[in-house]
């Protein structure tokens, strides 16, 4: 087993009030790691701490360790730009920049001094496809990213991090906003992509942890309450909590 | 960016950043240091109490030009503050939204247009008006005080109407659902909750009037004398400057630099009121 | 006695109503007025030709240059300055100590009379730096007059800047600088492009600031130690002095088209931006 993420005694703070309470996780390579549990149990901020977007918030302060692939991204020496260039991450509302959709896509790949033009062509298709969204949008992509449907915009960000060619990719909560087709779109691409890269899944639906992801984790109050494969999670939790939660009786 | 770095860019702004205190500092330095010394050689007391301005004789007082900046900007205020907080209550509680959009940006307009138009307008229309009925010689205070009212019209009506809105509709809604008419709302509710923003509206607006040279010029008649009516002729700190300036010499020149020393405390003065009323408002929101 | 509210209300509102009309009334009045007298002299003759007789007769030309190099000059060194410190306000620091005295020097700074900016031009950069009356010492004075203005108004520019986007350029391992170049500013642009415009109108129809550091020469300039006369200016002497009403209705005409001109145009800019905002 390949761990790409291990995280011992997390702790996150923001001013007073603490959002995760000592986590400790192993983030499997090359794996779906679904992330499940109520609103404000602390999911979103573990993502902000994978990929260190947590300090952009002010009065953020995190303890403990996270070991990528062995080196801890918390120490003083760990360049935080490189890191976001390795663990990418699709936000809850689709945001694409008020730029084309190629820009959009090469955006990162430009801030890191591709310019060439064949190479930057190529990876806008290599991204799209593999976000399902090339077939759409491949005749239009000079048009603004904001004019494409909210489903679109969610794929085209999910592109727009593949073509960093990153390790990880994290996702959270990406089909909150988005129909059914749109949803089984992206977890089609997910399915594929996890190939290539290690995935962490937010998500507020329990079903779609259980669809596609091999892992899930349970979380609540800040506090990581179990993890396992997803089917020890939905069909034999070892918690009583996280029972009460995929069963609907949560609350 | 290669060049600099981060940490580089960072510095760089910070220092530009710099750049408007600093030009503060330089403008009360320089203008200080040209006429504080004179304030203190002349007397503070003589500087600003005597009535008598004759650079020829060496007599420096600036007591009618202080006089008549305060009654030019008292009249301003009682012409234009009436004005503008009428039409600013009216645009943003009573007008629709369509005519809010229309009329707000042409009154801003207003502040746009040069002050030696609004001294040329004085002039050629307003003072022939007075001239005729009123009597005096046209050039007068109440000249001043009119075209100065007007001028401070936007400045007034743009604030008020920022501070109007800044009122959280949930204070009217609670009003009005108590059954009270807009207006009674409006006098009981909203304008005791935009007050701060209000008076600081106005105090901008004095600020402005007290510091405007060139339409005061053309339009006040710049005798040296404290006025006894609004008729008379008269001249500001502002004016005294101008006027002067350009052939000032010596002890001449030291003496309008130290009007204006006193004219920078005025506003420095005003101006920190005004911020302070300001950020009574953003407190509030 | 106790009157009824809705004659009040009814009181209230008509005399908001007319108060607002009659300032309407006023602007509109005083647009017209210049107009109608100053139209009948504008033409191409009177922009292309040069003065005569101080201004008595023939046209407005090297005012027109002034008018134009001028607030040009003040621009090319204050909307640096000004962008970089809105920059600085608004992306690299939180409310400190500094801000708070950067904020308020830029509001003293802005409350500031004309006046005050040409006694400091005068004698800073007319007398102790010796640049004489010059485009220089009047460039650099109106420079600082309109500091504050574009440093407001690029502030609240980049602060409409949606927050998700730089967000979203962290994430993909951009630097401060690089969101800052890539997504802030471009996005910020318009606003600040109004702010440029708004500046320009006030230096246009600058007098007082103009007057005693960039003096009153009718020549035409041939570098920036040259002094020269702006439009402004002009009109102020020729109305000033009773050289010539026709003329200076004529140059009054011009001005307030220009000035108009240029405001409107800083509208327009800000009413597409707020329109492709929301």
């Amino acid at each position: 087993m390949n761990i790409k993420f291990k995280i011992e005694n997390l702790s996150v703070y923001f001013g007073k009030e603490q959002f995760l309470n000592s986590v400790n996780l192993e983030v499997e390579a090359n794996k779906i790691l679904g992330i499940i549990g109520p609103s404000g149990s602390g999911k979103s901020t573990l993502l902000g701490a994978l990929n260190r977007m947590n300090e952009l918030e002010p009065y953020c302060r995190t303890e403990g360790t996270i070991l990528m692939d062995g080196v801890d991204i918390n120490s003083s020496t760990y360049n935080v730009i490189n890191l976001r260039k390795k663990v990418g991450i699709v936000f809850a509302m689709p945001v694409p920049l008020p730029m084309s959709i190629y820009e959009n896509v090469v955006y990162g790949v430009r801030l890191s001094g591709v310019n060439d033009k064949k190479r930057l062509d190529e990876l806008v298709e290599k991204s799209l496809s593999e976000a399902f969204l090339w077939n759409e949008v491949k005749d239009r992509l000079n048009l603004s990213g904001l004019r494409i449907s909210g489903g679109q915009q969610q794929r085209l960000c999910l592109a727009r991090v593949l073509a960093m060619e990153p390790e990880a990719i994290l996702l959270d909560e990406p089909s909150s906003g988005l129909d059914p087709i749109s949803t089984s779109k992206i977890e089609d691409a997910l399915n594929q992509l996890k190939e290539k890269y290690t995935i962490v899944l937010v998500t507020n639906n329990t079903k779609q942890a259980a669809r596609i992801s091999d892992n899930t984790a349970y979380f609540l109050l800040g506090d990581m309450i179990e993890v396992g494969s997803t089917k020890q999670i939905f069909t034999a939790p070892l918690k009583k909590e996280t029972d009460d939660y995929i069963t609907g009786r949560f609350g | 960016m290669k060049l600099v770095g981060e940490k580089g860019v960072q510095r760089i702004l910070m220092i530009t950043a710099l750049s408007a205190i600093s030009s503060l500092l330089l403008i009360a330095l320089f203008i200080f240091s040209e006429g504080l010394p004179f304030i203190f050689k002349y007397g503070a007391g003589n500087f600003l109490l005597a009535n008598e301005w004759d650079p020829n004789t060496g007599h420096f007082g600036i007591f009618p030009m202080i006089m008549s900046s305060v009654w030019v900007t008292l009249g301003a205020m009682v012409v234009g503050a009436p004005l503008g907080i009428a039409g600013a209550i009216f645009l943003s509680e009573y007008a629709s939204p369509i005519i809010m959009k229309i009329v707000k940006p042409t009154i801003e307009l207003l502040a746009a247009i040069p002050s030696v138009v609004y001294g040329f307008i004085g002039v050629m229309v307003l003072a022939p008006v007075i001239r005729n009925n009123l009597g005096g010689p046209g050039l007068s205070l109440l000249a001043g005080c009119i075209i100065l009212g007007i001028m401070i019209l936007p400045t007034v009506i743009s604030i008020s109407i920022d501070s109007i809105l800044a009122v959280p509709r949930s204070y009217r809604e609670g009003s009005l659902a108590l059954g009270a008419t807009t207006w009674q709302t409006t006098h009981m509710v909203t304008i005791k909750a935009a007050r701060s923003g209000i008076v600081a509206s106005i105090i901008l607006g004095l600020g402005r009037a007290i510091g405007e040279t060139m339409a005061v010029i053309m339009v006040a008649g710049n005798s040296v004398n404290i006025p006894n009516s609004a008729l008379d002729s008269v001249r500001t700190l502002t004016a005294n400057i101008a006027l002067e300036m350009s052939y000032a010499t010596g002890m001449h020149r030291e003496a309008l630099f130290a009007t204006g020393v006193i004219l920078f405390i005025i506003i420095m003065i005003l101006n920190s009121i005004a911020s302070v009323a300001i950020r009574n408002r953003n407190a509030k929101k | 006695m106790r009157i009824n509210p809705k004659y009040t209300q009814w009181g209230a509102v008509t005399i908001l109503t007319s108060a607002t009309i009659f300032t309407i009334l006023i602007l509109v009045f005083i647009i017209f007025f210049i107009l109608e007298k100053g139209l009948p002299v504008l033409g191409l003759s009177f922009l292309t030709e040069n003065p005569q007789e101080m201004g008595k007769a023939g046209g407005i030309f090297p005012t027109l240059i002034g008018t134009i190099i001028l607030p040009v000059f003040a621009l090319l060194i204050a909307t640096p300055l000004g962008i970089s410190t809105s920059v600085y306000l608004a992306e690299y620091t939180k409310e400190t100590r500094i801000t708070k005295v950067i904020r308020f020097g830029t509001d003293c700074l802005a409350g500031i009379p004309s006046i005050i900016f040409g006694l400091f031009g005068y004698i800073f950069f007319v007398i102790t730096l010796g640049f004489g009356w010059s485009i220089l010492s009047g460039g650099l004075t109106l420079a600082v007059m309109v500091l504050p203005t574009i440093i407001r108004t690029s502030e609240e520019a980049i602060r409409a800047v949606p927050n998700s986007y730089r967000k979203v350029s962290f994430s993909l391992g951009a630097s401060r600088w690089q969101t800052v170049k890539k997504v802030v500013l471009p996005n910020a642009l318009p606003g600040i492009v109004t702010g440029i415009m708004l500046s320009i109108g006030r230096s246009i129809g600058e007098t007082a600031a103009v007057i005693f550091t960039a003096g009153s020469s009718l020549r035409i300039p041939s570098s920036v130690f040259d002094s020269t006369r702006t439009m402004a200016v002009h009109f102020y002497i020729l109305a000033r002095e009773g050289i010539s009403s026709e003329n200076a209705y004529g140059t009054a005409a011009t001005l307030i088209i220009a000035v108009l001109f240029v405001n409107l145009l800083a509208y327009y800019t800000m009413h597409r931006f707020i329109a492709k905002r929301s």
